[in-house]
């Protein structure tokens, strides 16, 4: 390398930068500021959660905390029910919204004629956009009677109703997110397969499928997200007992997640009061499971992009 | 005694909706020859070849007329079966195309989704497919590594080869070393002479000196119609149409 080089190189730069030098700067020191603050506000949310929640520590013992019993008037403030309840939707609504959004994007990427697949689309995004207390309402007024007359139960507001609707929250995302990861698997990898004397059944899930699948892996987690997150719905329909689910029949009574009971208790409940606390507790517990599952996610994507793109270089 | 042709087409049309892209083409494809197909671009070439295989069914509004026979049988009839004509006409792509998976499941694809083989004999069959497209030498050892760590030229092979593993009569080129260097074309080339032994090839080129080189029969096509078609060494030494000399001269296209 000449040196005589690098100091031309050197000057040309500094010399356009100078040039550029007001908007550069103040473009650049907006973004900074938006960038930084996304993660400022994380860390206070968590400082403040953190600063409420843990006296719960010094005010109830852990084993209490994991009790069976969360009843706060008479002061029993055991939370696995409540965790149980969450995690008993959670998983419902995942097992509903990921076979049957991943299949409704096979659908419309791969299988409607143009015609639908341009009507279906949108329609799906409107149903994305559909607020969570109208479902609720919904599932109040035709799901949970309707539950309740074809299963014989006595109340149709059961963990099942709150599973079904949340899985229609979950399945807008599934589909769209889904949709766009096939849309882009090149043409070339299905025509190569159809030309080799696969059926179009063979090509979409030996082929088209497994290209996407780290677009469809995003779908299925952003959904999963969206129902974990999820309070509103959840609240009007699963009947709020803060029952401990206990084998599969636990799937057609009431009970009650983490979101609902903060809703639900924290307009009423004493400022700085033990029960204030534990609810704080419950919210920073919820706040680390879903940081556990989104860095889960991206851990697993990252990875999966990082080998395509070792791949395609 | 007369060869039977392989591809009997008679009469062949063919629109996308508006655009007539063939017109009134004619050929007779005999066995285990390299039929070469050469003319300017956008004359219609690959719309032919896709004919012979029914790719074309994939691309909406489109319309064929004429007949296609594959050994005395009309591969459009209505109860013709597309998929085992994909498997007995398979195509090669202009650009490399394999899937984004390993070699080896690469070549086994065909013969997972026909369900035939399994277990030992598909690892056999992969083999004798990959030495069939003259590939197994540089892969033996990376089976498990993903095809598209290969290089362009061995991804065509292996395209080839993926072809093999299916067992089909005929095989389709559209370009196939249009995407390659010199010596990867080079063993394309003779990697065709060697498949000629057993399957009939048909072949799409722009290069003169491949269609000179490795076929056996010319056509050349001209806006859409098959000019002239004969054997290449009449082609290229005494062509009976003008265009044709014009073309192959290089005063045009
Ligand atoms: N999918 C398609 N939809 C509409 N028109 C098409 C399509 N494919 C090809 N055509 C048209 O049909 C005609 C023939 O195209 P074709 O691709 O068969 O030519 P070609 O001889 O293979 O050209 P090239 O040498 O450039 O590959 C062209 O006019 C082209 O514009
Ligand atoms: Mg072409």
């Amino acid at each position: 390398m000449n040196p005589e080089d690098g100091t031309r190189v050197m000057t040309t730069t500094t010399r356009k930068s100078t040039h550029r030098k007001p908007l550069e700067i103040l473009l650049e020191a907006l973004v900074r500021v938006a960038g930084y603050s996304a993660v400022v506000f994380v860390a206070l949310i968590f400082i403040f959660l953190m600063r409420e929640a843990l006296p719960t520590f010094n005010e109830i013992s852990i084993s209490e905390l994991f009790s069976r019993r969360w009843y706060p008037i008479e002061d029993y403030f055991g939370t696995l029910p409540l965790l149980t309840g969450s995690l008993v939707i959670t998983l419902g609504a995942a097992l509903i919204a990921v076979p049957f959004g991943l299949m409704t994007a096979v659908y419309i990427s791969e299988i409607a004629p143009r015609w639908l697949r341009e009507f279906l689309k949108p329609l799906v995004e409107v149903l994305g956009g559909i607020p969570s207390v109208v479902l609720g309402f919904l599932g109040i007024l035709v799901l949970a009677p309707l539950v309740r007359e074809i299963l014989h139960i006595p109340t149709g507001l059961t963990a099942f109703t709150g599973a079904v609707l949340l899985a229609g929250m979950a399945i807008p995302t599934i589909v769209s997110v889904a949709e766009d990861a096939l849309d882009t698997v090149p043409k070339s990898y299905r025509d190569a397969a159809l030309a080799l004397g696969a059926t179009r059944w063979q090509t979409i899930w030996r082929i088209t499928v497994p290209a996407a699948r780290s677009g469809v892996l995003t779908a299925t987690m952003l959904g999963i997200g969206r129902a974990i997150g999820e309070t509103m719905t959840v609240m009007m329909v699963t009947g709020n007992a803060p029952q401990i689910a206990s084998g599969l029949s636990a799937i057609f009574m009431p009970l009650r997640t983490m979101t609902a009971t903060i809703a639900a208790e924290m307009g009423e409940v004493a400022n700085g009061s033990v029960h204030y606390h534990a609810l704080f507790y419950i919210g920073l517990a919820l706040f680390l499971i879903s940081l556990t599952v989104n860095l889960t996610a991206s851990a697993v994507l990252f990875r999966a992009r990082r080998r395509s793109e070792r791949l395609l270089s | 005694m007369t060869l039977q042709p392989t591809f009997q087409i008679e009469m062949l049309n063919f629109h996308y909706g508006a655009t007539q892209a063939l017109h009134n083409v004619s050929i007779d494809i005999m066995p285990r020859e390299i039929t070469a197909l050469i003319g300017p671009s956008g004359c219609g070439k690959s719309t032919f070849l896709r004919c012979l295989n029914r790719m074309n069914d994939t691309i909406p509004d489109t319309e064929i007329s004429g007949r296609i026979r594959l050994e005395g049988r009309d591969i459009y009839a209505p109860d013709a079966d597309t998929t085992e004509l994909r498997q007995r006409v398979g195509l090669v792509f202009q650009r490399p195309n394999p899937f984004p998976q390993s070699i080896f499941d690469n070549v086994a694809f065909g013969p997972r989704v026909l369900g035939t083989v399994s277990g030992r004999n598909l690892q056999e069959l992969v083999e004798d497919s990959l030495r069939g497209a003259a590939l197994w030498d540089e892969v033996a050892t990376t089976l498990t590594s993903p095809a598209l760590s290969l290089s362009l030229g061995q991804q065509q092979r292996l395209c080839i080869a993926r072809l093999l593993a299916v067992k089909p009569d005929v095989i389709l080129m559209d370009e196939p070393c249009s995407a390659l260097d010199p010596i990867a074309t080079t063993k394309v080339e003779e990697l065709m002479r060697q498949l000629k032994e057993q399957y009939t090839i048909v072949v799409v080129t722009h290069s003169m000196q491949q269609a000179a080189r490795v076929s056996d029969k010319t056509g050349f096509f001209w806006l859409g119609e098959l000019v002239e078609f004969d054997e290449t060494n009449t082609i290229f030494t005494r062509p009976t149409v003008q265009r044709t000399e014009e073309y192959i001269t290089g005063r045009f296209g």
